[in-house]
């Protein structure tokens, strides 16, 4: 095989990965979306907030201590204790559910029968509060996390595909991060679940029936608030998941919050209303703009990974408005 | 008197009905299920109902007419709990029922339908129709996430009961349709289904037969008809053909401008002036 073609090989591998990271970013709003008709703008603030609680949780980090320092002239930081990953999540978990319910409790409940775009605003606001609130509760300095992935490159890949290529030529086998690996089984666990869960369950059968017609299904008896926890809760769960993964790649700091900005092209690309959407189109935004940088980007200068998805997304909304597969708006006249 | 369609439709169903109820028992009429003690619905300034009282019995099948305005839906969605009235009361199996949400009450036993159709239109028929199972079903969210067996059991307990429905309005050739791309006699059909899989107490339809043809209409009043006669289904309904009204309801309570004009047997109905008047429009002079 000719290095160009395990190149290229490597970069579409590579997409692939990139395009599972931000399907799962995406999934969270398609959630959301799908159940309340909220565009909830605050999905990469949870991100963060669920990274940066685990974070915090992990390394025994004392909440609000700059806060609790400066009133009272202590001294405190940290508990002095480290928890296994595993029971961090757990709790930062517990913590996403308490914010749903707090967010059902404060916002939504009061806005209830809003214009989609007031409750659009709500987000902008819960948004604004979040990241102001996680930096109070848990310092803004950048963090580490480590929740014991493996990370770097696979040298076992590397080994196998630099005997792929002819004797002699300019090959030196194929770099793929661990880490993205890892995140992509983890997101097909998480996708497979969660499909499951609303075919085949009587709560999925409720959020699918909510998301649908909420006086319908408030006539066969599903309590609406209930219904919209469950909602944030998995919303927070998957905004758990795409923090980690991103915050184990990156680092846990403010920019992760940005990478909902990532997921708005990929939206456009499947529609709001479809998970199978959100991840193809996270796939091809992710598989595109590797190609498109490997292969056209050296001619126009480079970084072009910056750009290509908003152009790719603004195509869409030429051509195909309500993307690859969200529903058609028909109008009858 | 010229012979309508509906008239037409409606002497076939008489005959329909004479056959349907050929050597079966005659249905017991109990006490009253719900009771709707001068119940006064205002919207701002405007009345919707004003002092309406009036009963709806264990086993019959109770219709409310009236023009268009008269109060008719809002009544429904009092007693479904879309609504709460500013004054009066609401007994409901003997109880008096105090300020309660829509699902509360869906929970109690009581099930409706819509009038323009309010079905899960991205589900398939099926899908509808469990979900109106959902009032029963007994395993919480968390036992559907560890006990998949447990969940998994209890699905298919609930699934058979559903085929069974399906059977019974003859939808078996559409039960893994998404609803959405069903006709609209087909959907409202659907909506019926949903609404007897709670197995409710009380059945309110609101409008079932709006917009459909002859055929259609027969149709929904055969399955009408045999809900109420065989599982003795308290129904109360809204519908605007006088035909099969006087056909199917026990009785007719028959609302005017927010007021109770008339409450009877078809044939008491039939021969009310203010109901007449009301109908056909009177002069002032």
């Amino acid at each position: 095989m000719s290095p160009v073609f395990l190149n290229t090989l490597e970069v579409i591998l590579n997409g692939l990965m990139a395009g599972v990271m931000y399907s799962l970013v995406a999934l969270g709003f398609v959630l959301i979306y799908k159940a309340s008709g909220i565009f909830n703008y605050a999905q990469g603030v949870m991100a963060l907030f669920a990274a940066l609680t685990l974070v915090g949780l992990q390394t025994g980090q004392v909440p609000f201590s700059h806060l609790i320092n400066a009133i009272f002239g202590t001294e405190v930081h940290h508990f002095g204790w480290e928890l296994p990953a595993l029971v961090a999540i757990v709790l930062t978990l517990g913590v996403m559910v308490i914010f749903a319910i707090l967010v059902e409790r404060l916002v939504l409940r009061h806005l209830v029968g809003q214009e989609p775009i007031i409750l659009f605003m709500a987000t902008i606001g819960l948004a604004y509060f979040m990241e102001g609130f996680g930096d109070l509760m848990w310092g803004s300095d950048i963090k580490k996390l480590d929740v014991g992935l493996p990370s770097g490159g696979s040298f076992w890949l590397e080994d196998v595909t630099r005997g792929w290529a002819a004797e002699g030529a300019d090959y030196y086998g194929m770099y793929i991060d661990l880490l993205d690996v890892w995140a992509a089984i983890v997101a097909t666990i998480l996708v497979v679940s969660l499909t499951l869960f609303s075919q085949y369950t009587k709560t999925g059968r409720a959020l699918r029936a909510v998301a649908d017609d909420h006086q319908a299904a408030l006539s066969v008896g599903i309590d609406l608030r209930t219904i919209w926890v469950i909602t944030w809760a998995i919303a927070g769960f998957v905004a758990l998941v795409a923090g980690v993964m991103w915050g184990a790649k990156s680092g846990v700091q403010f920019s992760l919050s940005l990478i909902a900005l990532k997921a708005l092209p990929v939206l456009m690309l499947g529609g709001f209303t479809s998970i199978p959407g959100a991840i193809v189109g996270g796939l091809i935004i992710g598989v595109g703009e590797k190609l498109f940088e490997y292969a056209i980007g050296p001619m126009l200068g480079g970084a072009t990974e910056n750009w290509f998805a908003y152009v790719l997304a603004l195509l869409f909304l030429v051509f195909r408005p309500q993307g690859l597969f969200g529903e058609k708006i028909i109008e009858r006249v | 008197m010229t012979h309508t369609v509906a008239e037409a439709a409606s002497d076939d169903l008489e005959y329909a009905v004479k056959e349907i109820q050929h050597g079966i028992p005659p249905r017991v009429i109990g006490e009253p299920v719900m009771e709707m003690k001068h119940i006064t619905l205002r919207f701002g300034g405007v009345t919707a109902i004003k002092d309406i009282s009036f009963d709806i019995r264990e086993g019959e099948i109770r219709a409310i007419i009236g023009p268009n305005g008269a109060g008719k839906s809002s009544m429904l969605n009092v007693i479904n709990g879309f609504y709460h009235p500013q004054e009066g009361e609401i007994w409901f199996r003997g109880k008096k029922r105090g300020p309660m949400k829509p699902h509360e009450i869906a929970r109690q036993g009581i099930a409706r339908t819509f009038q323009n159709i309010a079905l899960f239109k991205g589900m398939t028929t099926l899908d509808n129709i469990m979900t109106g199972r959902m009032t029963l079903m007994k395993t919480g969210m968390l036992s559907q996430l560890w006990w998949w067996g447990r969940a998994q059991a209890e699905e298919i307990e609930h699934r058979e009961k559903v085929e069974r429905i399906i059977d019974f309005l003859e939808i078996q050739h559409i039960r893994k349709t998404p609803v959405g791309r069903l006709p609209y006699g087909l959907q409202k059909r659907v909506e019926l289904g949903r609404a007897l899989a709670a197995e409710p107490k009380l059945l309110l339809l609101d409008e079932p037969m709006a917009g459909m043809n002859v055929e259609e209409k027969e149709d929904m009043c055969r399955f009408i008809l045999d809900v109420n006669d065989e599982f003795g289904t308290t129904i109360a309904l809204i519908e605007h053909d006088m035909g099969v009204v006087m056909d199917i309801a026990d009785r007719v309570v028959v609302l005017d401008y927010g007021k109770k004009i008339g409450d009877g047997t078809p044939d008491e109905i039939r021969n009310n002036q203010e109901v007449i008047d009301a109908y056909l429009g009177v002069s002032h002079d």
